[in-house]
């Protein structure tokens, strides 16, 4: 019997994983970075890493079941002579008619008609599905200007200036082909079945000072009756923030990478701008030095998924929260009723992201009229409906527990990290300690 | 003859008494004394008037404008006209950068020189300029027509879509998929329309030459990369 030499288990290469070594072959072989939508899916410090306190000797809490916890949220006290009043503190983003199919903006509409919050439109106009459907309606206002006339701009109910957005804080947006159907064209102005690549910087203005002049524009077309907000991605948090104020914001929107887009490179989702948890104390902090902290509002984006997260979001300063990716769960994107089609695609259910193909199962992210016959605006618009009114029930238990009557009040001091990281950037303390990175001393 | 004198009115005086008029509401001359390079003048404005501004404007003049026909005799500043759907701008001297940006219908005519990215990403308006026009003009141009008497900058009409761009003088350069074209009847028609829509009586169409998109780059080719 002869000896043999022990041999090493197969060690497959940290650095150069499944998924790395996948796409080197995906990208030698067609010559073209890959585009997916969605946002970050790599881990990042998160709200998950952060803990609420609870009452206790030192705080009392609400009856759970009897005494009131408000949560109603008012955006654009600071110029608009109409500001919007929500039941809730969580809105719907903006998502295009084109990246989305019209079925499903209406869905949104629904759901958040029904919940009483504001849905928002999108890089390629306001449809009559969207406006129809939503009572509280926010309309984009974007470089491309696909679709913008002063007919929506004055029966829209409040104006978002987009400068950038957190699953790209830089680009521009993306349509490709597949989805420039007739109609999508036509509202677009551009040739039908293009690969359409939105401007990045708007065609008008450039920088704060330009942005100030083309705000006092909008408020005298409107009469200065919309709030207007400015959307920015998670990029310099502060200093975004501080200018948007200096611009003339009613409303600040700050969307950190975990927000998705329609379609972008891979590259640029999760290489560029910072996580959420990161962008919210430096944003606080700016209002409150320019000393307008809750008279411009703030509202915070990029994965907001429960009660929970809408509970730490406001405890660390936001007025509200804005959910995408989460309300297209709710209406049905990634279902695994579709399981087999997502595996066709070469995917499964969870982690179909090929939204910029046009092909989706659930018929969200497409313009295929079969595909789109798979979502009921009605049916899907109960499920966001409920999904809303469960994440407002599940922050009003995390409020009443930390003796709160309106969740406006939560408060930093509510919470504490669970990692070094989150405690530095949340500025509330490590568990079990006073220490707080950066700020106090271990 | 309603007169607005900014000296003494504020914008929003002006701005609002001109939108408070209804749709059909018109015929009337507006004068427009002491803009004094104010900001957003006669914005928003959907009303078949005439309305004319002496002196120069600030940034977004006539912006959004419907069915009005605003004359300012003056200069005007960025984004004139930005975003037209309807009606007339004509601005006697010169306009700084972005004017007619994404409009969308109605004639935007400027008889001195525009700056820089006149007509960007514009959608559909008929623009003339009988002067010269800078750099990056028509950038992203989708639709409407771009006419230029005298000469244009560098990269005139990068990543184009279907704009029609004519020039009658010298092309500094041209952007990115952007290349000249046959002026065929159809052409020579449509610009003569043009020019006399825009009071120029004493230059011919023959005398332009006409660009547009090669269309190589509305799908993406990864040989086409370095065009970027």
């Amino acid at each position: 019997m002869s000896y043999q030499t022990p041999r090493t288990t197969p060690r497959k290469s940290a650095t150069f994983d499944d998924y790395t070594l996948s796409e080197i072959r995906r990208a030698a072989s067609t010559g073209i970075y890959d585009i997916r939508g969605g946002g970050t899916k790599r881990r990042v410090p998160h709200f998950d890493d952060l803990l609420f306190l609870g009452a206790s000797m030192s705080r009392y809490p609400l009856e759970g079941y009897r005494e009131k916890c408000e949560t109603s949220v008012t955006l654009g006290t600071r110029f608009a002579k109409k500001p919007i009043e929500l039941k809730i503190p969580i809105t719907i983003a903006g998502m295009s008619f084109g990246s989305l199919s019209a079925g499903a903006k209406e869905a949104l509409g629904r759901g958040a008609t029904i919940a009483g919050t504001s849905t928002t439109t999108g890089d390629g106009g306001m449809t009559e599905e969207e406006r129809g459907h939503s009572q509280m309606l926010v309309y984009q206002y974007l470089p491309s200007r696909y679709g913008m006339n002063p007919r929506d701009l004055k029966r829209a109910d409040a104006i978002e200036v987009v400068v950038g957005q957190g699953a790209k804080p830089g680009g521009g947006g993306m349509l490709l082909g597949q989805k420039i159907s007739n109609r999508v064209a036509e509202m677009r102005t551009l040739p039908k079945g293009i690969d359409q690549r939105s401007a990045c910087r708007h065609p008008d203005w450039t920088g704060p000072d330009d942005l100030e002049i083309k705000i006092l524009e909008l408020r005298e077309i409107t009469d200065w009756e919309k709030p207007i907000y400015i959307k920015v991605g998670g990029a310099r948090p502060y200093y975004d923030t501080a200018l948007a104020v200096k611009a003339g914001a009613d409303v600040v929107v700050l969307d950190g990478m975990q927000g998705g887009t329609a379609a972008t490179q891979e590259v640029f989702i999760e290489h560029v701008g910072q996580p959420t948890l990161a962008c919210i104390r430096p944003a606080v902090q700016a209002l409150q030095d320019l000393g307008m902290h809750r008279k411009v509002q703030l509202v915070i984006s990029g994965g907001i998924r429960n009660g929970a997260d809408v509970a730490k979001a406001l405890a660390l300063g936001a007025d509200a929260v804005s959910i995408g990716t989460a309300a297209l769960v709710a209406i049905g994107d990634n279902d695994p009723r579709w399981e087999e089609e997502y595996r066709a695609l070469g995917s499964t259910a969870g982690a179909y992201d090929d939204w910029h193909e046009g092909a989706d199962p659930a018929g969200i992210s497409t313009q295929d009229t079969e595909l789109m016959k798979r979502v009921d605006p009605v049916a899907a618009g109960r499920r966001l409906a409920n999904y809303l009114k469960v994440m407002t029930l599940e922050a009003q238990t995390i409020a009443r527990a930390c003796g709160k009557s309106h969740v406006h009040n939560l408060e930093p001091e509510d919470l504490c990290a669970l990692t070094i990281e989150a405690s530095a950037m949340a500025q509330v303390p490590l568990a079990g300690t006073g220490w707080v990175p950066g700020k106090t001393v271990f | 003859m309603p007169t607005i004198d900014l000296e003494t009115a504020s914008l929003r005086d002006l701005n609002q008494a001109l939108h408070s008029l209804g749709r059909d509401e018109g015929g009337e001359l507006w004068e427009i004394l002491n803009p004094r390079g104010s900001h957003a003048v006669a914005v928003g404005v959907d009303a078949p008037l005439e309305i004319s501004v002496h002196g120069s404007v600030g940034y977004y003049c006539g912006g959004m404008n419907q069915q009005a026909s605003i004359t300012v005799h003056g200069s005007a500043g960025p984004g004139v006209a930005e975003n037209m759907m309807s009606g007339s701008v004509v601005i006697k001297g010169n306009a700084s950068q972005y004017a007619g940006a994404t409009s969308r219908g109605g004639l935007l005519v400027i008889e001195g020189n525009a700056s820089s990215r006149c007509g960007i990403s514009m959608k559909g308006a008929d623009i003339v300029v009988k002067g010269d026009i800078g750099h990056m003009s028509a950038f992203m141009a989708q639709s409407g027509n771009l006419v230029v008497l005298g000469d244009a900058g560098d990269a005139l009409g990068d990543s184009l879509y279907e704009a029609r761009l004519f020039v009658r003088g010298s092309v500094k350069s041209l952007g990115a998929d952007c290349i000249e074209k046959e002026m065929r009847p159809e052409h020579i028609e449509l610009l003569g329309n043009l020019l006399s829509k825009a009071g120029v009586t004493d230059v011919k169409p023959e005398e332009f030459t006409r660009y547009g998109s090669a269309r190589k780059l509305y799908n993406f080719d990864v040989d086409n990369a370095d065009a970027y």
